[in-house]
């Protein structure tokens, strides 16, 4: 799964601007996050199009990238995600950044990972399907 | 070259000749004791004579300088004005003549011939570089388009469709041009470009490099002038890129800061003396760029002064805790660093006390996601930065766009100070 990255100047409305951009564009936004420090900031958007959205957004010159990242359903409930992530952690995984989201509908939950090396993660994957 | 042949100085005495008509230049000689061009007889009483600064022309605003009776001016251009009010300067047709004949021969030198496609980006108007480039190139032979700065959009249109295999403009536009064609989606790949021909602003070897790649180049060539004195092609370099063959035009002196003139070979700034031209002599015009002169033969044929690129002005020049800082220091710095765009703003303001430098880039799309990468390359700049100045600097990602890129000359430093 690709997510988009924006960079954002940590000043007043930058913030708003944008998501106010991918209104225009008509992007609906499935799940975000945002990463700041104290003079600038990323956003993170699972969209759909994500390629689509990073040429246009390149067009309104932002800084746009496209990264791959995993997106896993797990068990909306207490040490639902720990329980996953643990699984992960015990085969090698390095998890880099993380956010969640609660479907609308159901018991599960999503959360998006992006990990440091996409082999491990397949690996690890690969063996958890097995279960 | 220090002993000046006799050929030299017969020039140089037709210029003061000219210059007498003059009454600022007739006055300032007579504070001299210089009445007479006779009174020139040897370099040494040439040095004697004041040098010209800005403000005079300044103060002689509009054609208080000219050696010729407007009836036989044909053309006048003026400076940008960037750093105060506007200067004019006039030519008689020999004067277009004789620039035209030394950009299209600077332009030859680089190995453009009339088969090439020229494709202009300066500014046309008063400022020099867009009429000077055009008439060096149409006298060269080459299709000339004269696409003036500013319409990014057909710049990259004509690049593609029309195939030009030359493009003329600042540094900064260059990259300005090559980041829009990549937004849309284009590589070098889509363009047919040879030679770029740059100027106008200072720009550093690491730029060279960053350009040639992201256009597609062979050569990336500099070109230097200013309009106190000609206009672009004063100087340029060749394909060989021994430095800038400066144009048989002129008289050049190498002045250290105490205003004495140096010998060949040490740095210090720019001083020229036209030799022939009529409608606006110059007369030890201080060009306030830095740069070093050597006098010899080069394989391309040519045979005289070269300056090597020019390395900052002295104007440019920021103290910072007591430290002497170039511009052109801190972009070898940006370039070293990649994830980092080759845009920025040098911002100085006073802490308290202390002299606080910040350097403001923009970051490449590449490392745009994890804060972490983000952060090193931050650290990694900060510590490039001191590695060259000994002075310790705050770096600050913008966002893209929100830094200066010019038609004319950047504005890349902003000292809150003053």
């Amino acid at each position: 799964m690709l997510q988009l990255s924006i960079f954002l100047e940590n000043a007043k409305g930058r913030l708003a601007q944008a998501l106010s951009v991918l209104a225009e564009l008509n992007v609906n936004i499935q799940a975000l996050s945002l990463a700041d420090t104290k003079d600038y900031g990323v956003l993170r958007l699972i969209v759909d199009n994500p390629e689509k959205v990073e040429a246009q957004l390149k067009e309104r010159a932002y800084v746009v990238k496209v990264t791959p990242v995993w997106c896993l359903r797990v068990e909306d409930r207490p040490g639902g995600l720990a329980e996953v992530l643990g699984k992960l952690v015990e085969r090698g995984v390095v998890v880099e950044y993380m956010y969640g989201f609660v479907e609308k509908a159901g018991e599960m939950a999503q959360i998006v990972l992006r990990v440091r090396d996409q082999a491990v993660m397949e690996a690890a994957m690969g063996e958890l399907r097995e279960f | 070259m220090d002993a000046v042949d006799n050929t030299i100085l017969i020039r140089l005495r037709d210029t003061i000749e000219r210059a007498l008509r003059v009454p600022h230049y007739r006055s300032a000689f007579a504070n001299v004791g210089i009445a007479s061009a006779e009174d020139i007889q040897t370099i040494e009483d040439f040095q004697k004579i004041p040098v010209t600064h800005k403000e005079d022309l300044r103060q002689n605003y509009p054609i208080g300088l000219f050696a010729e009776p407007l009836e036989n001016i044909v053309r006048i251009q003026a400076s940008s004005g960037t750093t105060g009010k506007m200067t004019v300067v006039g030519y008689t047709a020999k004067d277009i003549d004789m620039w035209a004949a030394a950009v299209a021969k600077a332009l030859e030198r680089a190995g453009i011939t009339p088969q090439d496609i020229v494709q202009v980006g300066y500014g046309y108007g008063l400022f020099t570089g867009g009429l000077g480039l055009h008439y060096g190139s149409e006298r060269l032979g080459a299709l000339t388009i004269p696409l003036s700065g500013g319409n990014t959009e057909r710049h990259i249109a004509f690049l593609r469709d029309l195939k030009s295999t030359v493009l003329a403009c600042t540094p900064s536009y260059a990259l300005h041009i090559a980041a829009a064609a990549a937004d849309m989606g284009l590589t070098p790949k889509d363009f047919h470009l040879r030679v770029g021909v740059f100027g106008a602003e200072p720009w550093t070897e690491a730029m060279r490099g960053e350009i040639k790649q992201r256009l597609g180049l062979e050569r990336a060539l500099d070109i230097y002038g200013l309009s106190e004195v000609m206009g672009p092609g004063v100087a340029m370099e060749c394909v060989h890129m021994k430095g800038l063959h400066l144009a048989p035009n002129f008289y050049p002196e190498i002045l250290d800061d105490q205003g004495r003139v140096v010998p060949q070979g040490r740095k210090g700034e720019l001083v020229l003396t036209s030799m022939g031209k009529e409608a606006f002599p110059s007369v030890r015009y201080r060009t306030k760029d830095l740069t070093t002169l050597t006098y010899g033969h080069c394989a391309c044929g040519f045979c005289g002064w070269s300056l090597e690129k020019i390395s900052g002005r002295v104007d440019d020049m920021l103290i910072i805790r007591g430290v002497n800082v170039f511009p052109s220091q801190i972009e070898e710095a940006i370039l070293a660093v990649e994830g980092i765009e080759p845009h920025y703003l040098i911002v100085v303001d006073r802490q308290g006390a202390l002299d606080a430098l910040e350097v403001q880039v923009e970051v490449a799309p590449e490392v745009v996601d994890e804060i972490s990468l983000l952060e090193d390359l931050r650290e990694k700049l900060s510590q490039r930065i001191y590695t060259i100045l000994g002075l310790g600097a705050r770096v600050r990602f913008v966002e893209p766009r929100s830094l200066p890129r010019s038609e004319g000359k950047a504005v890349r430093v902003l000292d809150k100070r003053k």
